[in-house]
C-alpha cells in the first residue's frame, strides 16, 4: 500500500519544520521506501500506521527522530569526488600551515558528516601528508543532525562495501584494521575527531572560528531562506584566511554574495568577503 | 578506451563488462587467468588504458601476473586494479607492494567499481 496524499503532506511538512529538509512533490516513493522499515520496527504494517502515530504524538518523541533520520540522505563515501581533497592537500593545508605558523593551530569542521567518511578522509590526509602537524593543535569537529549516523561515525567501523567506496587501497591498509568482515579505523585517527550532534537550522552553541569548513552536499536539501541563514552563521565562523568547501555541484549563485570564490581546477573554494 | 579484464569466473567478467559498458567502454579484451593475460598484453603491445585483475586464478595468480607486468618497461605504468574477494590486510599490502594501482573487494556495488576505476585513472594521469 503506498502513502496517501494527506500522509505525504504531513511528513513533508514535519521534515521541513523539524529539519529544514525539502521533500519535493512526487517523492512519495522515497517516503514509502525510507519509512517502511521504521514502520515495521515500530510495530506497524505500513507507513500509514506510522504517520497516524506521528499525528497523535505531535510533541517531539523518539518516533519523530527516527522518521527524520530515515529521511535524511546519508549518501557518502571516502574521498568523495576526489578533487576537493586534492585541493585540500595541495593548496589549502599548505597555505594554512604557512599562515598559522605562529599559532600552530588548525581547526576544521565537517558539517553534515553522516557516517564519518569525510572527517576520516580529512584525518587520513593530514596524517599521511603533513607529519609536521604532529606538533600542532589540530582539531576536527564532525557534526550531523542524526544521532544514529553519528554513533556509526564514532565507532569507526565500516563494511567491506563501504571501504570499497573511494578509499585508496594504501590508505585502507595503513589506517584500518580488519576484524572479520569489518574494517575499523585506527585509534589515533579516531582520536583526532570530535563528533557532535548539530542541527544546522538551530542555534549553534559552542562553535568557534574555523580554518576550513566542509559543508558539502547538504545545502541542496534546504530552501533558499534556510541556506542563507546557515551561510550567515558559517560566515561568522570564518576568518580572513578561512576556506569553505561546498559539494561539487553546489553553488552560491542567487543565494548570497557574502563569499568570494577561488577556483582550483574543478574545485571551488569560498572565502568570506570583508 | 581499451581494457583488459582478467578473472577466471565468467559471471564476474560479465558483471565487470556491464560496468565498463555503462562507462561507455566497449573495447574489452578478456583473459581467464594470469598466463592468458600476459599473452593478451604481448599480443596488444601492452596497449591498454587499464586492467582489472583477480587474485585467485588457476595457472598464474593475480599477484604473480602483476609482478610479471611490472617487471617489463611497457607494463610499468599500466593502471592495474585488483578486483578480488581476497580481503585480508597483508594480502592487500602484498598486492600494493607488487605494484597494484588500486584494490576493489568483491562483492562490490557496480557504482563503486566505476568510481574506483575513475579515481585510479585520475591519479594516474
Amino acid at each position: 500500500m503506498s502513502i496517501n496524499q494527506q500522509d505525504f503532506t504531513y511528513v513533508q511538512t514535519l521534515v521541513r519544520q523539524k529539519a529544514g529538509i525539502i521533500i519535493d512533490d512526487g517523492k512519495e516513493y522515497l517516503i514509502e521506501l525510507r519509512l517502511k522499515p521504521v514502520a515495521i520496527k515500530n510495530g506497524y504494517e505500513n507507513v500509514s500506521g506510522l504517520v497516524q502515530k506521528l499525528k497523535e504524538h505531535s510533541r517531539h518523541n523518539g518516533t519523530h527522530e527516527q522518521v527524520i533520520e530515515a529521511l535524511t540522505t546519508n549518501e557518502t563515501s571516502f574521498f568523495r569526488d576526489l578533487h576537493p581533497f586534492e585541493v585540500f592537500k595541495n593548496v589549502i593545508v599548505p597555505e594554512l600551515i604557512e599562515k598559522n605558523a605562529a599559532t600552530r593551530t588548525l581547526k576544521i569542521w565537517s558539517a553534515a558528516c553522516s557516517t564519518g567518511q569525510e572527517p576520516y578522509t580529512i584525518a587520513m590526509i593530514l596524517r599521511d601528508s603533513f607529519p609536521q602537524l604532529a606538533h600542532w593543535n589540530v582539531s576536527i569537529l564532525a557534526t550531523d543532525l542524526a544521532g544514529k549516523v553519528l554513533d556509526k561515525a564514532r565507532s569507526g567501523v565500516f563494511s567491506q562495501l563501504e571501504v570499497n567506496r573511494g578509499l585508496p587501497a594504501l590508505m585502507m591498509v595503513k589506517y584500518f584494521d580488519k576484524q572479520g568482515d569489518s574494517w575499523i579505523i585506527k585509534e589515533p585517527l579516531r582520536k583526532m575527531i570530535v563528533f557532535r550532534q548539530l542541527n544546522l537550522l538551530e542555534h549553534w552553541s559552542g562553535m568557534h572560528t574555523m580554518d576550513i569548513i566542509f559543508i558539502r552536499n547538504v545545502l541542496i536539501y534546504f530552501d533558499v531562506e534556510a541556506k542563507r541563514s546557515i551561510l550567515k552563521k558559517v560566515r561568522e565562523l570564518m576568518k580572513n584566511d578561512s576556506f569553505l568547501l561546498l559539494g561539487s555541484t553546489e553553488s552560491l549563485i542567487n543565494v548570497t554574495t557574502d563569499f568570494n570564490n577561488v577556483r582550483h581546477d574543478k574545485t571551488f573554494c569560498f572565502k568570506r568577503k570583508f | 578506451m581499451k581494457v583488459l579484464l582478467t578473472d577466471d569466473s565468467t559471471t564476474m567478467r560479465k558483471i565487470q563488462k556491464r560496468v565498463l559498458q555503462t562507462m561507455g567502454i566497449t573495447e574489452i579484451v578478456e583473459a581467464s587467468d594470469g598466463k592468458m593475460a600476459l599473452e593478451k598484453l604481448t599480443e596488444h603491445n601492452y596497449n591498454f588504458d587499464f586492467m582489472l585483475c583477480d587474485i585467485n586464478m588457476p595457472e598464474m595468480s593475480g599477484i604473480e601476473t602483476l609482478r610479471n607486468i611490472r617487471s617489463v618497461p611497457e607494463g610499468a605504468k599500466l593502471p592495474i586494479i585488483m578486483c578480488t574477494s581476497v580481503a585480508e590486510k597483508d594480502q592487500v599490502m602484498e598486492a600494493i607492494k607488487a605494484g597494484a594501482s588500486n584494490y576493489v573487494i568483491k562483492p562490490f556495488k557496480p557504482e563503486d567499481l566505476q568510481s574506483k576505476i575513475e579515481t585510479t585513472l585520475q591519479r594516474n594521469k
